[in-house]
């Protein structure tokens, strides 16, 4: 009985494997009716399933398969021609054949449908073989639509299904090697330019996939493993790499040069055991790709359209936990690009494009990681409908869309809840896609990017790490605890302190942040991430700046020690809910770590934020109206007086020396940026006297906020910044002053508005007197 | 024909406790503890055994007792669980017992509630009664928050 078992595992095995290329074969079968090789491998893989079912008294998948087979034969002996309708019609009986193999590893039985109708069609198939004319004849009719669709890349498909080579039988169709040496002459399985040079300039790589299927049953170099094994060896590994740390740190404390170059030794080969092992669990990313062909053809038969698929660097590789995590993003990547990307035929051609979409995959290393790219030559994002529908689902307001540039707007379909398609078919356009999809991916500590240009097409990059068994981590302690940040998370390490010359940590409200080349870093400390007592106050924090999703914040650490290799162990489930860790790992002390998950650090830091907005909002009457008149403002002093500019205008906030002040053509510049940005006292600006702090005794440094428009920029010189808040703008009230139409009651506080227009305006009209400064 | 049953026993705060004894894994000695912000509060934190990282629970806090003296380190019973080892804290361990299962009575009602929540049954000893513990019930985490 246990033998039987086993026969059965490997017969779904073996059976799974080969449906999987039979699918692809299908596809290619469409592009490429006549090719023998093909139609010989496939009847080859119906006709193992059917022996083995029929010998494991499976009878129903027997049963299917054994009219399949029939009309497969007839389909290689050329007697009948490859229709789409029959290629269908065989996929369906693929599908069948799929859902038995599942039916018999859950319950042991391939069930009780009988798959009539299907059974009824495939012989229907057949019969029509009987009644028509000639082989030829019948060859070479079906095939014309699939020629027409094709009609402008490959007019020569006619003529080949006349060519000798359909006619002639397949005596030998087990026998694997058979028919690649049979055809040769006029055939050649791995050069297939001489019969289809479409095929070949369109597939190279597909068609070398064809041909390494029909090699494959000659080598025994390979053999079956079972993935648990591999698991299992990895976690040996794994454990390995950690007692060899523990013992180089051992040895590093003894002075024995025998233990030493023995130390050196076991490093070596752990390393080298480390990377071998690896090698065994990685697969190539061709698995997950092989089923896309057929998921792109079934699509788009289903939404009318044309596509043909192209793959590039299909032999990849990637851990196979990656594999996993990654196979549903793509799929759905690549179902969006069929059904929202590529237009219908008709559109295309209008557009000047050719009737066929062409979807391309392209897989590479780069640097430590897998990148994935998922191109269309499809209508691309459009702009002005994400914008419209971004601000229909409340993702944005009208201002923000207003000011997006294409590459932020095309980065929208990220946001949860975000769907473009007009209608909801079943495919996609839901409403939950790309969000998930970027989730995922960022999951297994991978990102995502798009690209598009309207009415081309779009690019969508996938960048994840090879494997996440074994990651660099930066190793932090707070409290006398370490903990590893995961290297691809890391941006750089600063040392804030608190001079003359820098202010260190700064507070907008009460927001830490800390100016960071002139950007504002928002800053979050590690201790009260994690509900411990932080000391906010020092002269000097360390702060490790990390890049989550699209934003950078500096989280702040007692110490900063090295970088090490760490192998990634998962939590328990106690820690379910707990957003900070993402795992755990052991030390060279062999002391337990807790491995920190940045985005969810990120989160809970937002969380903090938005609860202490809400709590603003409660303390001040004028906030209680949130509505769409409501921005976000920057309040600052100018010559004794609160004024506010709207942040969103604010691109940078700067610093100078009044040294680096100097004169050119009258105005009052200082080189910034390796250009010379024109400084505006926002003080005289208001009429007012500006002092900027020469009062003060000595000279302070310039508070500068930096305005860009268009491609000039200008610099307001301001006297302090004092927070960031929120102004509702319906309750504003005229001002006689010039330059500041309205004023607010913003933060307690009377706050002039700015206009920064008309003061930009008067500035490049040269109308104000540009004081001192 | 009588169930034998054999109960790994050890004292949480004088309270004599059996688990299946089946279920242990081993025993250990005090271990290095790395804790764990922000977990539920009986995560007493992770220790290192060899190689695995195990989850380590108070059986004090667990069942709502007083905290236990800092200076008296607390002996680890790591136990088999679904999703691996987990390590009971408890103050001190005891012989390993067989003892006829039928002989178990449940827990009188008047007893604390998450204790009788924990707790199979009562088995009668000469000198003491022993609480046999429901494992499963015992380290199925609690929800964080």
């Amino acid at each position: 009985m246990e033998d039987m078992d086993e026969v059965v595992q490997e017969f779904l095995v073996e059976s799974r494997e080969n449906l999987d290329r039979l699918d692809r074969e299908f596809v290619e079968l469409e592009n490429d009716p006549t090719s023998r090789p093909l139609l010989a491998s496939i009847f080859r893989t119906i006709h193992t399933i059917k022996g083995t079912a029929g010998f494991l008294g499976f009878d129903k998948l027997q049963s299917v398969t054994h009219v399949g087979e029939n009309l497969l034969s007839l389909l290689r002996d050329g007697s009948l021609g490859v229709t789409s309708e029959r290629t269908s019609t065989l996929l369906r009986m693929v599908d069948a054949i799929r859902a038995m193999l599942d039916l018999i590893s859950d319950h042991g039985t391939d069930g009780d449908e009988p798959y009539l109708e299907l059974i009824e069609e495939l012989t229907a198939h057949c019969q029509g073989a009987g009644k028509r004319g000639s082989a030829y004849a019948e060859a070479a009719a079906p095939v014309v639509p699939v020629v027409e669709a094709l009609a402008d890349h490959e007019p020569a498909v006619v003529p080949l299904s006349a060519d000798p080579v359909v006619a002639e039988p397949d005596p030998a169709p087990v026998a694997p090697e058979a028919p690649v040496a049979e055809a040769t002459p006029v055939v050649p399985v791995t050069e297939p330019a001489s019969v289809a040079p479409r095929a070949d300039a369109d597939h190279p790589k597909a068609n070398e996939h064809a041909g390494e299927h029909v090699r494959s049953g000659g080598g025994d170099t390979s053999i079956r493993v079972d993935v648990k094994l591999l698991d299992q060896l990895m976690n040996l590994v794994g454990e390995l790499v950690l007692a060899r740390n523990q013992i180089l740190q051992f040895a590093g404390q003894q002075e024995d040069p025998a233990l030493a170059a023995t130390s050196q030794q076991l490093n070596l080969i752990t390393t080298e055991l480390q990377e071998g092992v690896m090698k065994t669990r990685m697969q190539p990313i061709g698995s997950v790709w092989s089923k896309f062909p057929r998921v792109v053809r079934d699509l788009a038969v289903s939404c009318g359209k044309k596509v043909r698929i192209e793959m590039e660097g299909e032999e990849t590789e990637l851990d196979r936990t990656i594999l996993e995590a990654i196979k549903d993003p793509l799929t759905h990547v690549v179902r969006n690009s069929v059904d929202h990307g590529i237009e219908e035929p008709q559109r295309r051609l209008e557009a000047g494009k050719p009737a066929e979409g062409t979807l391309r995959l392209r897989a590479y290393h780069d640097g430590g990681q897998v990148v994935i790219e998922i191109s269309d030559d499809g209508g691309g994002v459009n702009c002005d409908k994400v914008r419209r529908k971004a601000i229909d689902r409340g993702i944005i307001t009208q201002q923000q869309a207003a000011k997006m540039t294409e590459r932020e707007v095309a980065h929208l379909i990220f946001e949860p809840g975000f769907s473009t398609a007009e209608k909801v078919s079943n495919i996609s356009g839901r409403g939950v896609g790309m969000d998930v999809v970027k989730t995922n991916v960022e999951k297994i500590g991978g990102s995502v990017d798009v690209q598009s240009v309207q009415g081309r097409g779009m690019t969508l990059t996938v960048k994840i790490p090879l494997t996440l068994a074994i990651i660099p981590a930066l190793i932090v302690s707070v409290h006398g605890h370490r903990y590893a940040i995961p290297q691809v998370n890391l941006v750089e390490l600063i040392r804030v302190e608190r001079t003359e010359t820098s202010r260190g940590i700064e507070f907008v409200g009460d927001a830490p942040v800390f100016r960071l080349r002139g950007r504002l870093l928002p800053i979050v400390w590690l201790a009260e991430i994690l509900g411990l007592p932080a000391e906010r106050e020092t002269a000097a924090q360390n702060v490790v700046v990390i890049q989550a999703d699209d934003r950078q914040f500096g989280l702040v650490v007692d110490r900063i020690s090295d970088t090490e290799e760490i192998v990634v162990k998962p939590l328990g489930p106690h820690f379910k809910g707990i957003e900070a860790f993402a795992g755990t790992t052991i030390m060279g002390d062999g002391t337990v770590a807790l491995i920190l998950d940045v985005l969810g650090i990120a989160r809970q830091g937002a969380l903090v934020s938005e609860e202490r907005h809400r709590r603003g909002s409660e303390d001040e009457a004028v906030h209680e109206r949130r509505d769409r008149e409501s921005q976000t403002v920057l309040v600052c002093m100018a010559a004794g007086q609160r004024v506010a500019i709207p942040l969103a205008l604010v691109s940078r906030l700067e610093e100078f020396p009044r040294n680096m002040i100097e004169k050119a053509a009258g105005k009052e510049v200082v080189q910034y940026r390796g250009r010379l940005l024109q400084l505006v006292s926002l003080a005289s600006f208001l009429g007012l006297y500006a002092d900027h702090g020469y009062s003060d005794g000595h000279e302070r440094a310039l508070q500068v906020l930096v305005y860009n428009e268009n491609d000039r920029a200008f610099g307001l010189v301001v006297d302090e910044i004092v927070d960031v808040m929120d102004a509702d703008f319906s309750a504003v009230e005229h001002s006689d002053r010039p330059g500041v139409p309205f004023s607010a009651v913003i933060g307690r506080r009377v706050t002039y508005l700015v206009d920064v227009d008309t003061l930009i305006r008067s500035t490049i009209d040269g109308q104000m007197a540009m004081s001192s400064f | 024909m009588s169930t034998e049953q054999m109960y790994a026993t050890f004292y949480v705060e004088d309270i004599f406790f059996g688990v299946n004894a089946l279920m242990v894994q081993e025993v250990l000695r005090s271990q290095p503890m790395t804790p764990v912000p922000l977990a539920p509060p009986e995560v007493t934190g992770l220790i290192n055994l060899r190689g695995q990282i195990v989850t380590a629970l108070d059986m004090r806090r667990r069942l709502h007792l007083p905290e236990r003296d800092a200076s008296k380190p607390p002996t680890n019973v790591v136990v088999y669980t679904d999703d691996g080892p987990v390590s009971l804290l408890v103050d001190e361990i005891g012989d390993v017992l067989v003892l006829n299962g039928d002989d178990m009575e449940p827990l009188p009602e008047t007893v604390d509630r998450v204790q009788r929540d924990l707790v199979v049954g009562v088995h009668k000893l000469d000198r003491q009664l022993m609480l046999v513990i429901d494992l499963d019930k015992t380290v199925r985490p609690t929800p964080v928050g």
